[in-house]
């Protein structure tokens, strides 16, 4: 009998496609996903973009950026890039420039190597006569800083030799040269700097890790002076909250509104499509009816997820209002759009059901809901950007992070319109098969 | 497609009552296909409410509809009888505009079929629940009202005039999902007729409903013809048609293969005939060849003759005596139009 209710089962799961997709498809798709993020499938590590300003164009500097350029997991800019083969350079990046375009979200890191860093190249700290790099970051990317910081100081062990030379010859000639009694004292007295430097080290760590971050500070770690400096989301709070209202909030808006569209296959079930497309109603109009209210319905969502994180997360929602408005708009339109073009390709609920999860998942994961892009191989950050997921979010958090106007969110509004109006109207060719045959 | 208005239109031509081939002995009598010619008549054809021209319907190599030809008069409620997949939904379907023709016409009131005026004078109750189970019954009049033009205070009338009708004034609040069967029927034609249409099209209004809302629903018919409505109602209650509709079309094979009243029907099929049933004891094959040498058919172990005199009877058992055959039950049935339709339709199963 055990075996009559296995072979009952297993010849409905057989006919039941969507159930087969869900049960073996989905696995295998999330699996190779996320070994391609963590696994380190293809390109294991993440590249991370790192904008510099030489301000010394000394000897010492010009090796230093060389031996970052050979790092495989930077990608240096000392200007930014060409948006096409044939146009005309653009001028190198200042340090006003390139903090902007941290701010703008172009990078995450950027450099500042100071005027007369060639002096000084290598300083036990700030008050060892060195010039301080300066390092600016955008807080959201909490990897980056920590990662750049560290290839500095190796980049500067392995790329300087003649000037990390010529600084051993000045500190064996200040501290060893003759070794008179004079200079003992003398590198006994520079010696207890050090230590006093180690000390005053040691304190910064213990309240940098016991204060709250402010996102700047020295980073005495090596032997280059580094003075790092938050440039975006220095005042945030909360910092990951706007990323995970519009991250996730995205993600479920795309199952809401494939589930909401859904209503087309309730609706043919039931004859209902049928009488009302006898009516006065036609597909195209029925079609924009549904898409307007699949608008309006995820819009009303983000609305409540943002004021959710206003209420409970302290997000700064009220100083953000004309960008969530139209980035909420947009980002509803296109989910909504996508949710009409699952309902119309699909034939049953069920299937609409199997298809929406597979590729909402996938959506989701790689288009950065599930966790930031920014972590995600470039490969697989360029995919994200075929997700209205990517685009979505990149929106919202150049309105709530970047605290960008209106104004500099084009990219991701016409992006997410385009979207939407093409999906809208693959909809409705797809449609053509509910009206008159 | 234009309407009918332009159109050159042929000689009148009687539609019914010439489905079948009269040969004189009532054994004999068949069916031959569809009506002849099939336009309508010409001087009703601007007036006519519906008028169907050689309609013919093709899904691939499946021939849906092949040439029907219908006109239903002011007023008239137009049995649409037929065998399931014998086009009658396709029929249906082609006059709502939800199945484009591949070749004839539809013309309503002289406009064609998907012309806004015909939208408006035409009202559908199909066989499914075309409802949203979510609204309230007030809610799906007024959704469906909305969808075919009205608002304001013709769209409030006609909902009242609808709860009415339907006898659901008393559940107007309650949600269509939550209704019974014999309800969500009611308010199905309801919302068919939301807009007042001159000419409604019910497809099986009364599936799986009890004797009492059957009744309702007969009432409801009757409402609207005393209206003037023109009706064409699909079933396969035949007692349905024979007590609602004044004329009957039977379709097979998407053709009309006779049309015509009830009694019309009848009379064509057997003339003054009847039909004797009678079951015997008895080897199967003696029965068999009985049967058959008296022009007879067995259907579930039961002959069936038709006969034009009653003393015929006589000579039947007679023979069936000598045959060596038990008489068990017999009996003389006045042919009626499930008569009719299973004559000219046949019993092989069609599904």
């Amino acid at each position: 009998m055990i075996f009559n209710i296995v072979r009952t089962a297993l010849i409905a799961l057989k006919r039941d496609r969507a159930a087969l997709a869900l049960s073996f498809i989905l696995p295998i798709a999330f699996f190779s996903i996320f070994a391609t993020i963590f696994g380190g499938a293809h390109d294991s590590t993440p590249k991370i973009k790192v904008i510099v300003v030489d301000q010394d164009q000394s000897r010492a500097s010009k090796e230093l950026v060389k031996g970052l350029e050979r790092e495989s997991s930077l990608i240096l800019y000392t200007r930014p890039p060409a948006e096409n083969k044939n146009a005309k350079p653009q001028p190198d990046y200042t340090a006003a420039t390139a903090e902007a375009a941290v701010k703008a979200g172009d990078a995450p890191v950027a450099l500042i190597i100071p005027q007369g860093f060639g002096q000084h190249p290598v300083a036990f700290g700030p008050d060892a006569g060195g010039s301080e790099i300066q390092l600016l970051n955008d807080q959201s990317d909490m990897i980056a800083p920590q990662m750049v910081a560290g290839l500095l100081q190796k980049a500067a062990m392995t790329a300087m030799p003649a000037a990390m030379a010529e600084q051993g010859m000045k500190y064996t000639d200040k501290y060893i040269g003759g070794l008179t009694e004079a200079q003992r004292k003398q590198m006994g007295v520079n010696l207890k700097e050090l230590q006093q430097l180690e000390d005053e080290r040691d304190a910064d760590r213990k309240s940098e890790a016991g204060g709250s971050d402010s996102g700047s500070g020295f980073d005495g770690g090596g032997i280059i002076a580094v003075k790092s400096r938050a440039v975006v989301g220095e005042n945030k709070r909360s910092p990951m909250v706007s990323f995970y209202a519009a991250a996730i909030g995205v993600m479920f808006l795309l199952f809401t509104a494939s589930g909401s569209a859904g209503s087309l296959l309730d609706e043919q079930d039931s004859g209902a499509l049928d009488r009302v497309l006898s009516s006065r109603v036609t597909m195209t109009k029925l079609l924009a009816g549904k898409l307007t209210y699949n608008t309006m319905l995820a819009f009303v969502q983000l609305i409540v997820m943002f004021l959710w994180g206003w209420a409970v997360f302290k997000l700064d929602l009220f100083s953000h209002i004309p960008g969530f408005v139209v980035m909420g708009i947009c980002t509803a339109f296109a989910v909504a759009a996508f949710g009409m073009l699952l309902a119309s390709l699909c034939q049953t609920r069920a299937q609409l059901g199997a298809l929406s999860t597979l590729l909402i998942l996938i959506m989701s994961s790689i288009g950065g809901s599930m966790f930031p892009r920014y972590l995600m191989p470039e490969s697989i950050q360029k995919a994200g950007l075929f997700t209205i997921n990517a685009w979505a979010i990149d929106g919202f958090t150049k309105v709530f992070w970047r605290d960008l106007p209106v104004s500099a969110l084009w990219p991701q509004v016409s992006v997410l319109v385009v979207v939407g109006v093409a999906l809208f109207l693959i909809a409705r060719r797809a449609a053509r098969r509910w009206e008159a045959t | 497609m234009g309407g009918f208005i332009d159109v050159e239109v042929p000689p009148p031509v009687r539609i019914g009552l010439s489905g079948f081939e009269e040969k004189g002995e009532c054994k004999r009598m068949t069916a031959i296909g569809s009506i002849a010619g099939g336009t309508a008549e010409s001087g009703a054809i601007t007036a006519a409410p519906l008028v169907i021209d050689s309609l013919v319907k093709r899904f691939g190599k499946l021939t849906a509809l092949g040439g029907v030809s219908l006109e239903l008069h002011t007023g008239e409620c137009l049995g649409l009888l037929g065998p399931n997949g014998a086009g009658k939904s396709t029929l249906i379907r082609s006059i709502v505009g939800r199945v484009i023709p591949s070749e004839g016409r539809v013309a309503v009131f002289g406009a064609s079929a998907s012309s806004a005026a015909a939208r408006r004078d035409l009202g559908w109750v199909p066989q499914e629940l075309a409802l949203y189970p979510r609204l309230t019954v007030k809610e799906n009049l007024a959704a469906f009202g909305r969808y075919q033009g009205l608002s304001g205070r013709k769209l409030a009338e006609s909902v009242a005039w609808c709860l009415d009708w339907a006898a659901l004034k008393d559940r107007a609040g309650d949600l269509a999902k939550g209704l019974s069967g014999g309800m969500k029927r009611r308010l199905n034609m309801a919302a068919g007729i939301i807009h007042r249409p001159r000419i409604v099209l019910m497809d099986e209004p009364t599936v799986g409903v009890d004797p009492q809302s059957r009744n309702r629903i007969f009432e409801m018919i009757e409402a609207l013809r005393a209206e003037g409505t023109s009706i064409i109602y699909t079933t396969h209650y035949m007692e349905e048609a024979q007590r609602l509709c004044d004329r009957v079309a039977i379709i097979d094979h998407g053709r009309i293969i006779a049309s015509g009243t009830s009694d019309e029907l009848i009379a064509n099929a057997f003339a003054k005939c009847s039909q004797v049933l009678a079951r015997f004891n008895g080897s199967a094959s003696a029965i068999s060849a009985w049967t058959e040498r008296h022009g007879g058919k067995l259907v579930d172990s039961t002959a069936e003759f038709t006969i034009e005199n009653s003393t015929e009877i006589v000579g039947l058992l007679e023979d069936a005596a000598k045959a060596g055959l038990v008489l068990e039950d017999v009996s003389l049935r006045r042919p009626n139009l499930e008569s009719v339709f299973l004559h000219l339709t046949g019993r092989e199963l069609r599904d």
